[in-house]
């Protein structure tokens, strides 16, 4: 690797660091065997974490930063003063390998500015993972990032060698992006995420590959005016319609060379953090976009307190429940009970009648629960009704010391 | 009073072999003292254990448990296990499901924490290329793992790294993979110079850092899951204090920074060039049809549709066969030859018709020496669908001929029964006429049915040219 590739590297991996997903799960288990290189677990590993928190799991970067489209949240935008470069499809290969055998990461994820044509850029982003897989014996995990505006058949390629398929919708409503991002057509990438959600099921009964790990998509929080409401209802539909594996929210981020429509301000993170547990109790605890938004004010999420928190305060007269009786789906909406603490009590109380010290030991967030909660040796009372609930629950804040 | 010694690390074997001694002999875990790695004890008052007592039948999940808590570091976990069983075997055989027993609370914690010691080793340990003077590749690496983990990471880096030579040496054990066989080695001691000569370990270094977002910094997040306690073996982590602490002011300047002005670049002709990706004449279809990879892995070649740009009559049928896909041209197999004969007593010229396939790409299994044709699936129907309509776009047929239930489903989109409903179908922007696929003709064993069917399909044929207004048989 000459300095050349070092300095490419550097600027094409910051171009990509606003993309939140680097997950490298839901590949079927696979090994590249004696002639080939690297395997999936299933599960993905984190090789290493940023100071920012972030898990880093594949290699994330663009094939290039040059860019036609001119969206006002990126920092690529055709406007932007951005350092620009561009990797060949064989050097995006040898980084991918080299960054592989030294055990950094479990594979690539590979996205690209639109150069020439977006059919172009689908296809150079679609050798690579062709060359990794046919001529490398490549068994690690690739997401490609897919180019909406490309060919259908095209994408169709890309899926036969990635394992996961995305596609960014962005903004959460077209009029944003109408506004932010003008070359996009919100109509065309739902499209695509339609025809490639079919293709994959398609696949899964005639037990084809095509992205085995699904698609995904991201959302930045805090570029426009969407509430966390209409966000959320995106993401609902966009899981039932389109089957997707996840959607990903990134708080919208101070860039270097920021666009005068979009300036520079610290990153929502509490914000995304919020939607990120609503999107949980989406997906896993049963709850509706409605019941999620009415613990929160005018379709914005309460940032002070957890989603499943503040649903539950509102909703005191569903509690408290009983630990060894409430069937499994009111056992998830009790607060501080996560789905695999739900799963530990269903099963535990087969074999014994629960009391709170049981519960402690099943779940860590006993603390938030006690309140909901009637065990074997514990009622909360009046504890479930009163006003102060809130505030003793949330943790005081911390004293300032005054010199 | 019963002494059982073990060996250092995760021994699980003599763990195996004491825990049938003691079940054999009925001996209550409070009888039992296990010491490790000590000098045997010097009175001899201890009873012996039996040496060939039988095997212990657990339930899988307990097995499994054992396992995985042996390799902990906990001097208690082997009477713990031997607790565990005691009680199983005494009746209790679903006791791990009852989450919140003390002691299988206590087990489950320290099987937690080596089953996250195991991911952490996969996740953290870093390979070095090193050179043997002979130029060959391979890879060494250092790591200090909690537990005793090292034999149980092996199936981990075996599969995925083996086709590659390497090391792997830790303070309570090392691993050597040859490409062909695994040696478990005694502890090691950190070597010196891994961090020489490997642009590769400075490129990740540098990726590390260009990774990571300023604005976003929060290290308690980072070290829930990235303890400092393996920073030292990790050489991207020497840049993480320098990072933290000129995150805010990269911040603060971005902000402070006046909005930027665009670069006067006028991208209309780029724009606009964008929008002229699709392929603009057949030829161009063609090759990249010809470029693309097959959905189902296997045949030699795409095999293009043929004929004239403008042909009165576009005929389709399934997917290229055997011979097709060796010559790449289409219907050029048993069935093409079939058709060219029924073409010619229907009264088209076989050269003035465009002839293709609903599927581009041979599907086959092979059976000895012969390529059994299998039929493409809906999916796969719908795959090539995309390419099929922009040929019938070039080639702007007045008749679109389907051969057989694949082709009449590529144009309509539903299953057709052909036999049924053959004859004139509108296909959406085509005329199109339904009917048999030749290779069905071959299929009927020879006699009167068979030559019939074949009379039907030359009329359908010939219908068809009537529907394009070529004049009747003179």
């Amino acid at each position: 690797m000459d300095d050349a590739l070092l300095d490419k590297l550097e600027i094409l991996a910051d171009a990509a660091k606003y993309d939140a997903s680097c997950a490298s799960s839901g590949a079927k288990r696979r090994t590249g065997g004696p002639d080939g290189i690297g395997s999936t677990t299933g599960a993905g590993i984190c090789h290493a974490y940023t100071p920012d928190g972030r898990c880093v799991s594949l290699l994330k970067i663009l094939l290039t930063n040059y860019c036609l489209f001119d969206c006002a949240y990126c920092i690529n935008r055709r406007s932007s003063n951005v350092r620009r470069a561009r990797f060949s499809v064989d050097e995006v290969v040898r980084l991918t390998l080299g960054f592989y055998k030294r055990n950094c990461i479990e594979g690539l994820f590979l996205s690209s500015g639109i150069i020439r044509s977006p059919d172009y850029t689908m296809e150079q982003l679609m050798l690579v993972a062709r060359t990794l897989r046919r001529d490398h014996g490549f068994a690690g995990y690739i997401h490609l990032k897919t180019i909406p505006e490309a060919s259908p058949w095209l994408i169709e390629q890309a899926g036969l060698w990635a394992d996961r398929l995305s596609i960014n919708l962005e903004l959460a409503s077209d009029r944003s992006l109408k506004e932010f991002a003008p070359e996009k057509d919100g109509t065309a990438i739902k499209a695509v995420m339609g025809q490639v959600g079919e293709r994959i099921l398609e696949a899964k009964e005639e037990k084809r590959r095509f992205s085995p790990a699904g698609q995904s998509t991201q959302m930045i929080v805090g570029a426009d005016a969407s509430t966390d409401l209409s966000v959320l209802e995106t993401s609902d539909t966009l899981y039932r319609r389109y089957g997707l594996r996840r959607v990903y929210y990134s708080a919208f981020s101070p860039i270097p060379e920021a666009s005068s429509a979009l300036p520079a301000k610290p990153p929502p993170l509490q914000r995304e953090n919020r939607l990120y547990q609503a999107d949980w109790l989406l997906r896993y605890y049963g709850f509706t976009v409605e019941e999620i938004a009415a613990g929160g004010e005018g379709g914005m999420l309460d940032l002070g307190i957890d989603p499943k928190l503040a649903w539950a305060l509102k909703n005191r007269e569903r509690f408290p429940v009983d630990v060894n009786s409430a069937d499994r789906e009111m056992l998830l909406r009790v607060p501080g009970l996560g789905a695999r603490a739900v799963d530990k009590i269903v099963e535990a109380r087969r074999h014994t009648t629960l009391r709170l010290e049981d519960v402690a030991r099943l779940s860590s967030g006993l603390k938030r629960a006690r309140a909901f909660l009637i065990a074997a040796d514990h009622h909360p009372g009046g504890l479930t009704d009163r006003a102060d609930l809130r505030q003793r629950l949330v943790a005081p804040p911390k004293q300032l010391s005054l010199f | 009073m019963y002494r059982v010694d073990l060996k250092d690390g995760a021994d699980l074997d003599g763990f195996r072999r004491a825990l049938r001694g003691l079940v054999a002999l009925g001996a209550d875990p409070g009888e039992v003292v296990w010491s490790v790695g000590a000098a045997p004890s010097l009175f001899g008052d201890d009873a012996p254990l039996p040496a060939d007592a039988p095997p212990v039948s657990l339930p899988r999940p307990v097995g499994a448990l054992i396992e995985s808590v042996v390799c902990h570091r906990d001097p208690e976990r082997y009477a713990l296990l031997h607790r565990l069983v005691w009680r199983v075997l005494r009746g209790e055989r679903d006791m791990l499901d009852h989450h919140a027993d003390p002691l299988v609370h206590r087990l489950a914690l320290l099987d937690k924490a080596v089953r996250r010691d195991l991911h952490k080793m996969h996740a953290f340990l870093r390979f070095r290329e090193v050179r043997d003077p002979d130029g060959a590749e391979r890879y060494v690496a250092w790591f200090e793992p909690d537990h005793f983990i090292v034999e149980a990471t092996a199936p981990f880096f075996v599969e995925r790294f083996e086709s590659l030579v390497w090391t792997i040496l830790t303070p309570v054990g090392s691993l050597q993979w040859d490409r062909r066989s695994l040696t478990v080695g005694p502890a090691a001691v950190k070597p010196e110079g891994l961090d020489r000569d490997d642009r590769f370990a400075e490129g990740w270094q540098r990726y590390y850092e260009s990774t990571f977002n300023p604005a976003r910094v929060n290290p308690a997040a980072m070290r829930a899951e990235m303890p400092r306690k393996y920073w030292a073996n990790l050489p991207e982590a020497a840049a993480i204090p320098g990072m933290i602490r000129s995150a805010p002011a990269r911040v603060q300047a971005m902000i402070e920074a006046e909005a930027a002005t665009p670069r006067r670049r006028n991208p209309d002709k780029a724009v606009a060039a964008m929008a002229r990706q699709e392929p603009a004449t057949l030829a161009e279809l063609n090759r990249i049809i010809l470029a693309a990879d097959p959905l189902v892995p296997g045949a030699t070649q795409a095999v293009p549709g043929e004929g004239p740009v403008g042909a009165a009559i576009a005929i389709v049928g399934e997917q290229p066969g055997d011979q097709e896909d060796l010559e790449g041209r289409p219907f050029v197999g048993p069935a093409g030859q079939l058709l060219t004969r029924a073409l010619e007593e229907a009264g088209i010229e076989r050269s003035a018709a465009y002839l293709t396939n609903a599927v581009k790409h041979f599907k086959f299994v092979a059976r000895g020496k012969r390529r059994l044709h299998q039929s493409p699936t809906a999916g796969e129907v719908k795959h090539y669908r995309w390419w099929l309509m922009k040929e019938l776009g070039f080639v702007r047929p007045r008749l679109v001929v389907t051969l057989g239930a694949t082709a009449a489903l590529a144009l309509t989109g539903r299953s057709v029964s052909v036999l049924r409903e053959r004859g004139p179908m509108g296909f959406g922007d085509w005329n199109g006429f339904v009917t048999v696929h030749p290779s069905y003709l071959l299929r009927l064993p020879a006699g009167e049915t068979a030559e019939q069917a074949y009379r039907d399909f030359v009329a359908d044929l010939r219908r068809a040219r009537e529907m394009v207004g070529e004049p009747p048989d003179a």
